[in-house]
């Protein structure tokens, strides 16, 4: 298990190392250079030298990658080119922000999406089953800005049960929280779904299996065997299916924390996009990689608890 | 003596089952007869938009200014004036065209990388895989705003950053197909009897993995639709006045409280897309596999 662990964090270390290095060389190495776009129009020619050499830019790309990883490397993400603070401090305001909305989306899913996965599979072929198929896979394939527009429209604007912007204020924990239900459950609806789905799929294989028979000839009842036997085996491919959605999770929170205004990483990166603060933006992107990878090691090491088997191969 | 004839187990039989019986058996279904009309739909707004719309899309009535539906715009006027209708019957050909054409692009690109990861050495395989890995744990959507932000947004740079992301996708099932492919009997059959790696390639991989291709790319489309719209809807992607799904919700989404009418229109057909699309895949799927339970990836 040691030695497993070992492997799948270098593994994870090098994916980190390429995305980095990926990104830093698109980001300073294409046409649009960083300091001009950032100063504007009229800067003049020393002006963004004097930002050039700030930023570092002046040496060989090589150096500059380099460099940058080894910055990343102590935990410093450099400095906002408009307001001189670090970008740690930015992204440790926002970052629990989008925490908490994926996670709380990820309630959700498991909230409402196993239980529905797992009545559907008690029941198949029948409307209710065949309803909840559809139903699961429309809110799959609906993109996430789409749902909180409408969202935002009916409860928000419409019905206004709740606010329309905002992550609620800070230390009152009850307006939070009334702050974070429609943006999570934007976010966690596609998983609400995707689980629903799984949950069934693997609920199904797991009933026809010969322990299963054994229960019923031992004249258990179909809801606790459904409940005690089946349902525990059945929701192991969750946890690896929660940790690789991590990335798409998260994508679909930026663009809802926009429409919603919250004040989180992609609320974060889309302002400094819009206002060509590159390293506030080099900073989230890669504070989100970084819980991408982390997100995947963990539910693989889980995985690997879960079934020895996983522990072979990589 | 004909090698092809041998029955892989892996991948779908779609070359031999022609296209005619797999339409029926899509069409026979409701979701996938609702499928098959979205799509026919919005390919043809996209194709015929024109002729279809009532109104020029980019034509400025200040008089008509964000005005609710009406028997002559029947979705309403936005902030401008300009006729909503028109202009998301415009906006399908942006959306088709990203998306057939990012699509399409990162089935070939991931397609010729796969097989080289299969079928090629074994250090190549490395390389390919730990790229994919690192491509797939960038959130799109920001990676997206960074290159739009330098390079300027543009209908080509949009679909460059599908094709790059869409890419690892199809480069995994493509590698793992191939990678069970180039163990059948027969492929060692017909490099026994002298066929050339290419020729393995082109006349006895390609052709068992184009049904699990195709009900792959039906289902990324609505994953492209939504990246462009969303692109759009951020003001990133396509640029004024060109009309876009996602700049007609953008324009909704700044007057939601006077005139929600924009943005009920504008989601619509993002709606429809996505859901045309997967329902599509989905009884493609069912059509060229009957055997196949499993869930899609949001």
């Amino acid at each position: 298990m040691l030695f497993y662990l070992f492997r799948r964090l270098l593994l994870a270390i090098s994916v980190l190392l390429v995305t980095v290095t990926m990104l830093f060389s698109l980001v300073f190495l294409v046409p649009g250079d960083p300091a001009s776009v950032a100063l504007g129009p009229r800067a003049t020619q020393a002006q963004k030298e004097a930002l050039r050499q700030r930023m570092g830019m002046d040496q060989p790309a090589l150096v500059q990658v380099g460099r940058f990883l080894a910055r990343v490397a102590t935990g410093d993400l450099g400095e906002d080119v408009l307001t001189h603070r670090p970008v740690n401090q930015l992204v440790a305001r926002a970052l629990p922000n989008t925490l908490v909305l994926a996670l709380t989306a990820i309630g959700w899913a498991m909230l409402l999406g196993i239980p529905l996965g797992c009545w559907a599979a008690l029941r198949p072929d029948t409307l209710a089953d065949r309803v909840i198929g559809v139903l699961s896979t429309s809110v799959i394939a609906l993109p996430a800005f789409v749902v909180a527009i409408y969202a935002l429209l009916v409860f928000s604007v419409g019905l206004k049960w709740f606010p329309a912007i905002g992550a609620g204020h800070p230390g009152d924990l009850g307006s939070q929280l009334h702050a974070l239900v429609l943006p999570s459950l934007t976010v966690g609806l596609s998983w609400i779904g995707y689980l629903a789905r799984l949950v069934r799929a693997s609920m199904l294989e797991v009933l026809q299996e010969n322990h299963v028979r054994t229960y019923r000839a031992f004249g258990l009842s179909d809801r606790l065997i459904a409940l005690h036997y089946v349902l525990p085996i059945a929701i192991v491919p969750v946890v690896s299916v929660l940790g690789v959605g991590i990335g798409s999770l998260l994508s679909g929170a930026v663009l809802t924390e926009i429409v919603f205004a919250r004040p989180g990483l992609g609320k974060l990166a889309y302002d400094s996009v819009i206002s060509r603060n590159f390293p506030v933006v080099m900073g989230t992107v890669v504070v989100t990689a970084a819980l991408y990878v982390l997100a995947n090691v963990a539910a693989d090491l889980i995985n690997a608890r879960l079934d020895p088997r996983l522990r072979q191969g990589l | 003596m004909n090698l092809n004839t041998a029955q892989p187990p892996v991948a779908s039989a779609a070359p031999r089952q022609g296209a005619a019986r797999v339409l029926r058996h899509v069409w026979a279904r409701n979701m996938g007869r609702f499928a098959l009309v979205c799509v026919l739909l919005l390919l043809a707004c996209a194709l015929f938009a024109p002729w279809i719309a009532p109104h020029d899309p980019i034509a400025i009535k200040a008089a008509l200014r964000l005005q609710g539906p009406s028997a002559e715009y029947w979705l309403g006027n936005d902030q401008l004036g300009r006729d909503v209708l028109s202009r998301l019957i415009y906006g399908s050909r942006i959306a088709m065209s990203v998306a057939f054409l990012g699509a399409g692009g990162a089935l070939a690109c991931g397609m010729v990388l796969g097989l080289l990861a299969g079928y090629g050495p074994r250090w190549l395989d490395t390389v390919l895989m730990l790229c994919c890995d690192s491509v797939m744990s960038i959130p799109m959507i920001l990676f997206a705003l960074v290159v739009v932000a330098l390079v300027g947004s543009s209908v080509s740079t949009i679909i460059l950053i599908i094709v790059t992301f869409m890419m690892p996708g199809y480069f995994r099932v493509v590698r793992s197909q191939t990678l069970v492919l180039k163990r059948m009997d027969y492929v060692t059959a017909a490099r026994g009897m002298g066929a050339s790696g290419l020729s393995v390639v082109v006349r006895h991989l390609v052709p068992n993995l184009g049904g699990t291709l195709l009900v792959l790319v039906a289902m990324d489309i609505p994953a492209v639709v939504a990246i462009e719209s969303g692109l759009s809807f951020l003001g990133q992607g396509v640029q004024p006045p060109t009309a876009s799904w996602g700049s007609v919700l953008n324009d909704g989404y700044a007057f939601i409280r006077q005139a929600p009418h924009i943005v009920i229109a504008a989601g619509l057909p993002i709606v429809f897309a996505t859901l045309g699309f997967t329902f599509l895949g989905e009884a493609l799927r069912d059509a060229l596999d009957p055997r196949s339970t499993g869930g899609q990836r949001p």
